[in-house]
This record gives structure tokens, sequence and C-alpha cells, in this order.
């Protein structure tokens, strides 16, 4: 099977594969951006941070 | 039966992503944003803005997740009801498997994502909701008895709950008023629906309480749940999440939902079939419009607190 031509399955399908797709991107988008958030805010300081030298 | 014959078959029916997207009942889940939103951003305290969205897309994602599992078990009474023939498992367009791996996965995912994001009273509560929904509601008291709509109805009420906790990490008396608010407006807002609905329930075998004793005792639980409602939609306007923008929308809400519940407990079946049942389905608009604007007031007194003009 030819790269160039696709299967008329995925023709058909490409709606739904699109859709999923879009759905995976965005939970990338999803779990950076609240990683961002938490780090940046500090809620993940390492254990020892907080002891004086 | 050959490839090709299976080819066309697959064309004529195949799910679209919008089918899949169907299952989490999209409409259900409208209202599961806002009164999510509305708990959210009435609590005390505050979330970075990205944290409370995703908040609120994870608590949606879990009330769509308890809606496909509800579409996997009730697909034989989906299927006999003209209200939810079209629903994508009776189409034919989605497996009933397919509904129930979408289901139990968006579940797990929801619950665990809502815990990193906030905190795990919140996901508990959510946890709490789907299983309410999907197996106390739907597998246990739908089929078993009239109320199920009056205890069903405490997962529809649990969202504004689960926003306030993503905030605040626990419960409080106003995150269990604003439960209560849904929780007492989910059987009037049924039953209303159930009487112009006609034979739906009745051909599906639901025991709902106008099939099991009749309209006439419909008409009368819809009146009282209509003034306890009343009781304690303008009670919460002197709590906390309260203040005159809600007391005035209250007031003015419940005495155009008391005036609709008592023309329809003095109306009988020769009335409401002569007219189409025409305030029955005023009523059942006006229940939508109802339980809007009251957790828009709650929302518009929580944004004007900055500002000196929401609240007492």
């Amino acid at each position: 099977m030819s790269f160039k031509e696709p299967h008329e399955l995925h023709k058909r399908r490409f709606g739904r594969n699109l859709g999923v797709a879009l759905v995976l991107t965005s939970f990338i988008f999803i779990v950076f951006g609240l990683t961002y958030v938490k780090i940046t805010r500090g809620d993940y300081e390492p254990a020892n941070a907080s002891v004086e030298r | 039966m050959s490839d090709a014959s299976i080819n066309t078959q697959a064309s004529t029916n195949e799910a679209s992503f919008g089918d899949y997207f169907a299952l989490l009942k999209p409409r259900v889940m409208s209202l599961v944003v806002f009164t999510a939103a509305v708990g959210l951003l009435a609590a005390p305290g505050s979330l970075h803005p990205f944290e409370a969205f995703c908040a609120i897309l994870f608590i949606a994602v879990g009330g769509g997740a308890s809606g496909a599992l509800n579409m996997w078990f009730d697909s034989d009474i989906d299927q006999k009801m003209k209200r939810t023939q079209g629903r994508p498992i009776p189409a034919g367009k989605v497996q009933r498997e397919e509904a129930l791996a979408i289901g139990v996965a968006l579940s797990g995912f929801s619950v665990v994502m809502l815990g990193l994001a906030t905190n795990f009273v919140a996901a508990g509560l959510l946890a709490f909701t789907i299983f309410f929904y999907a197996v106390i509601y739907t597998m246990w008291l739908k089929r078993w008895t009239p109320q199920n709509i009056v205890i069903g109805g405490a997962a529809g009420a649990f969202p504004p709950m689960i926003g306030w906790a993503a905030v605040t990490g626990g419960v409080a008396i106003e995150s269990v008023l604003m439960f209560t608010l849904t929780f007492m407006w989910t059987p009037p807002h049924f039953w209303a629906l159930c009487l112009f609905m006609k034979s739906d329930y009745k051909d599906a075998g639901v025991p709902m309480l106008h099939v099991t004793h009749g309209r006439r005792v419909t008409r009368n639980h819809i009146l009282v749940y209509t003034i306890l409602l009343a009781i304690i939609a303008i009670g919460m306007a002197f709590t906390g999440v309260g203040g005159p923008i809600y007391l005035t929308t209250a007031l003015v809400l419940n005495a155009l939902f008391l005036a609709g519940a008592v023309s329809i407990w003095r109306r009988d079946e020769d009335v409401s079939e002569a007219d189409g049942y025409k305030r029955e389905k005023a009523f059942f608009a006006l229940s939508l419009l109802y339980l809007f604007l009251h957790f828009g007031a709650i929302l518009a007194e929580a944004l004007l607190a900055p500002y000196g003009l929401g609240g007492w």
C-alpha cells in the first residue's frame, strides 16, 4: 500500500482521527500549562529548600 | 459476508467524532460547567486562572463520563423512548462496549487530573458524583423506585460543591446550600417534563412517579417540592453567597415558579390535554431559566464583591 494514495478508510475516518488528534494535543498543552503554573508558583519546591544552612 | 459488504455497512452507519462526543451528554455538561464555575468563583480564596479552567474542564469531563456510563447501561430503555432514540447507541452509531470503555476511561482520567490540578477533596467528590450517577441512580434507583429522580438528582447537584472544594479544599454551608438548591429543583423540573412526555417512560418500563402513582399525585408533588425549593432558594439570600441581587432574583423567580406550580396543581388531565400541556411546558421552560438565573445571581454577587457591591 502506498502512502501517496490514502485508503478509503482514512478518508472516511478523517474527521474522527482529526478530533482525536486535537484532543490529545490539547491534553499535552493542559499538562504543560498546569506544570508551568505549579512550578512557577513554587508548589513543588525541593524538600530541603526550607532548611537553613 | 464479503469485505465489500462490511465496508458498505460501516460507511453508512459509522460513528463520527460528534457521535462519541454526544455520549458525554453535552447539554447536561453545559449545566455542570456553569454551576461548577459559579461554585468555584463564589468560594473564598482563588485559583490561578489556568487551574480554574482545568478544574472546570475536568469536572465537565467527569460529568460527561457518567453520561457515557448511563448511555451504556440504559441503551435498552433509550431504544424504547422517543426522546432518546436518536442517541448514539440506539441509533446504531456507537457500540455499547465502546460507551462503557469511554465512560470508565474518562472517569479515571477526570478524577486523577482534577486531583493533580487542584486537590483530592474535589477529586473525591467528583469520583463520588460519577459513582452516584452511574451506579446509585442509573443501575439501581432508576428502574426500582418512583423516587428515582428525587434521590438521583443529587448527582446533578454536586458540581458547585466540587467547584467550591477545588478552591477551598473542603465543604462549607454555602456549598451545601448550592447543592440543595439544585437537588430540590430537579424533581419539579423533571416531573413537569414527565407530564407532557406522555407514555415514553411507561413504554420503557421506568417507574417514574406519574407512571406508578398517576398524574394527580405528580401534580401534587410538583407543588410541594416547589414550595420547599422556594424556602431554600430565598433563605440562601441571607447566607455568605447571597446579597441584594440574589434576593431580588430569588423573590421574582420563586413567585413565578410558585404561580406555575399552583397552576399545574389546579389543572387536570383533560384541561392540560385540551391546550397541549401549555402550562406544563411553560413551567419546564421556566425551570431552566430559574436555575440559570439563581446561579447567575450568586455569580454576580461574587464578582461584584471586590468592588464593595456584592453581598450584604
